[in-house]
């Protein structure tokens, strides 16, 4: 397999009326082709923005991409022309975006939203899209999918709508398909249709995908990988197995210890991270996560460590060895 | 919870349904929306019972309809023995006052023009707890504390203030009237996974410390597990199943409980990817026109055909386990 996707030192800044938000701090990463990322981390810690800022999908202004390369095959997508970024952004790379209800235009019925992405990205005609459209509603289990075509986002409901924006995303057949939690706004019954169909669908197509979420429970049910974002820097990186058997970050730690069990009867209080995540708008000066760390030392409120290997496909930004509380 | 002390609230065949008019100048009612759809359960004294279902079961309807913030179609609710159908003038306000309310949306339930001080001493002025201005702000500046922020915010505004604060604030303003039994409406939803466990020790040290009896409504199963002594699960306005915390989740009877257990995610990939999951097909279907007999049998896995045509009865099965499903076997009842 090769590499797919390459993003090197990543730099995504906000220009506000209260300054500037420093949102993705230089962060890189690689995926391979057929390999599922999760990004995982809380509201505001940058992972949607790193996503949605290499397709350029964030408003410029107030958003500046400031840094960094994004490598889709050989070409750098943050130095495309708009008219080619465009042939790849739904062509390649399909989206799925966390809101079913706000991200479908509701004047426009679903067939004629499958429809559009299949004309404007391959050259065939209206029978043959609206054959295609069929297809992929019925792929991603949309029953009666004759009918459906002519119905209207409204008609349909939460886990609907969200399959009726999968079948959109994977309409040009895409190597890459990014996912924007978008199980966050279904029920938890839906949600396990919708994970249910990622695996089938990525089984059956091969394309990589990469799921945005704050949910470590559907991370650990999907992903090969996860890397881990804390405050606009990738904090950790490990094979999913890894990471849930030996978390190295003292974040990824805490955020394991504070989420209660579904699967076992309770065995003491929930341990909490105390404080909250950092205001983005100061440049963090140390690590971003000393103010909340059970492991933090001198050097972390002076010097933010780097993301480094440890070990073959584990990376680690962390003064800490949280194993043996000593200095790594 | 002992079964021999009083209920501190009582729920019996409690209904609440929304009239759908139609015309603009003559108005009829072409239907209603089956909200709650007849529930009974008791809550004891320092109880915390988490009701669980998926959006629009009823849930948030119920916990309303108990609080009488919507008068009921049907049914009766008792709270500290007055009937809240029936209270009027001095017991209603009694009623007010020792049962409160913490909402789901931290932004949206408090007044973005007031002060923290005037919307945590809202509850001390119309209840006259506490009439006099310098009385009150000590007694703001003693709640602000209780749930862990600095009493020197009382003269700021809610934007002032992150998600997970401007909930603590919430359960302040729900603190000032001294209530016996909240209702805590998703109260930790529209939080982060790192901050809901500090509002959820929170609700903790405040029932041990001022005896409070909760009624949880939540979404998420695992928190559910993790706080609440006993769980009821609604589907389709009415309650399919209820029982202590751990012989729900151990031994799930209700099909719809088993699956929507089994849906949960688990934070652990060798035990997740193992896992057998009952996947439901298809939504839940309109509470406008209810499904015929038992409510889930368009969905179950084991219907029958006389799910269709019979609706269950709500019954118990085994010590404080109640059920409505035709196809569950009652366990031998200890003799008593």
């Amino acid at each position: 397999m090769g590499t797919l996707l390459e993003v090197e030192g990543l730099r995504v800044r906000f220009h506000t009326t209260e300054g500037v938000v420093h949102a993705v701090n230089g962060i890189s990463y690689s995926m391979q082709e057929g390999e599922t990322v999760a990004l995982v981390g809380e509201s505001g810690c940058g992972k949607s923005v790193s996503m949605m800022s290499i397709l350029r999908l964030i408003p410029c202004p107030p958003g500046e991409v400031a840094e960094g390369r994004a490598l889709f095959g050989r070409r750098d997508l943050l130095q495309l022309e708009e008219a080619e970024l465009e042939r790849i952004r739904g062509g390649q790379i399909g989206m799925v975006f966390q809101d079913p209800m706000t991200s479908l235009n509701p004047v426009l019925t679903i067939g004629r939203q499958i429809t559009e992405t299949l004309r404007a990205h391959t050259s065939s005609d209206a029978a043959s899209a609206r054959t295609r459209a069929l297809e992929l509603l019925d792929m991603v289990g949309l029953p009666a999918a004759e009918d459906r075509l002519q119905d209207y986002p409204h008609q349909f409901s939460g886990g609907m709508r969200q399959r009726a924006m999968i079948a959109m995303a994977l309409a040009c057949s895409p190597k890459l398909l990014i996912a924007d939690e978008p199980t966050t706004a279904l029920d938890v019954t839906i949600q396990a249709q919708i994970v249910e169909l990622a695996l089938q669908l990525r089984e059956r197509l091969g394309m990589a995908i990469i799921w945005i979420t704050h949910d470590l429970g559907v991370v650990a049910g999907l992903a090969d990988r996860v890397l881990v974002m804390y405050a606009g820097y990738l904090v950790e990186e490990a094979p999913v197995h890894e990471l849930f058997a030996r978390p190295w970050h003292p974040y990824t730690l805490s955020l394991l210890a504070a989420l209660p069990r579904v699967d076992r009867p309770r065995s003491s209080r929930l341990k909490p991270i105390p404080g909250s995540p950092p205001n983005l708008l100061a440049e963090a000066h140390g690590c971003p996560f000393a103010p909340r760390c059970d492991f933090v030392m001198d050097r972390c409120r002076t010097e933010n460590p780097p993301l480094v290997q440890i070990e073959a496909g584990r990376k680690l930004a962390c003064w800490a060895n949280v194993e043996t509380g000593q200095p790594r | 919870m002992s079964a021999s002390a009083d209920p501190l609230v009582r729920v019996e065949g409690l209904k609440k349904h929304f009239p759908i008019q139609r015309g603009v100048i003559i108005q009829r009612t072409v239907g209603h929306v089956r909200a709650v759809d007849g529930i009974s359960f008791d809550i004891a004294p320092g109880e915390t019972l988490g009701l669980v279902g998926e959006s629009g079961c009823g849930k948030t309807t119920a916990g309303r309809t108990i609080l009488g913030l919507y008068p009921p179609s049907d049914g009766e609710v008792w709270i500290e023995g007055v009937g809240v159908r029936e209270a009027e003038g001095e017991a209603m306000r009694r009623l007010r006052r020792r049962t409160q309310m913490i909402f789901q949306d931290p932004y949206a339930s408090l007044n973005p023009r007031w002060t923290v001080g005037s919307i945590v001493g809202e509850p001390l002025r119309v209840h006259r707890l506490r009439p006099r201005g310098s009385a009150r702000t000590e007694r703001v500046k003693e709640l602000l504390a209780l749930v862990g922020l600095s009493p020197r915010y009382v003269n700021r505004f809610p934007h002032e203030f992150s998600g997970g604060q401007r909930q603590r604030i919430g359960i302040a303003r729900a603190l000032a009237s001294e209530p016996a039994f909240v209702v805590c409406d998703e109260p930790i939803s529209a939080l982060d996974v790192s901050i809901q466990a500090q509002i959820v020790n929170l609700l903790e040290d405040l029932q041990d410390r001022l005896g409070l009896t909760y009624l949880f409504i939540a979404h998420d199963l695992a928190m559910v597990r993790h706080l609440c002594d006993r769980v009821a699960v609604m589907y389709l306005g009415i309650m399919v199943e209820l029982a202590a915390r751990d012989e729900l989740y151990e031994n799930p009877l209700h099909p719809y409980t088993q699956a929507l257990l089994s849906a949960v995610p688990i934070p652990d990939p060798e035990l997740d990817r193992k896992r057998r999951r009952t996947i439901l097909s298809g939504d839940v279907p309109s509470p406008i026109n209810t499904p015929s007999g038992c409510r889930f049998h368009p969905r179950c896995p084991i219907a029958k055909e006389h799910c269709a045509r019979l609706v269950p009865e709500w019954r118990q099965v085994g010590p404080g386990h109640w059920v409505a499903c035709h196809e569950v076997e009652p366990k031998t009842l200890p003799s008593t």
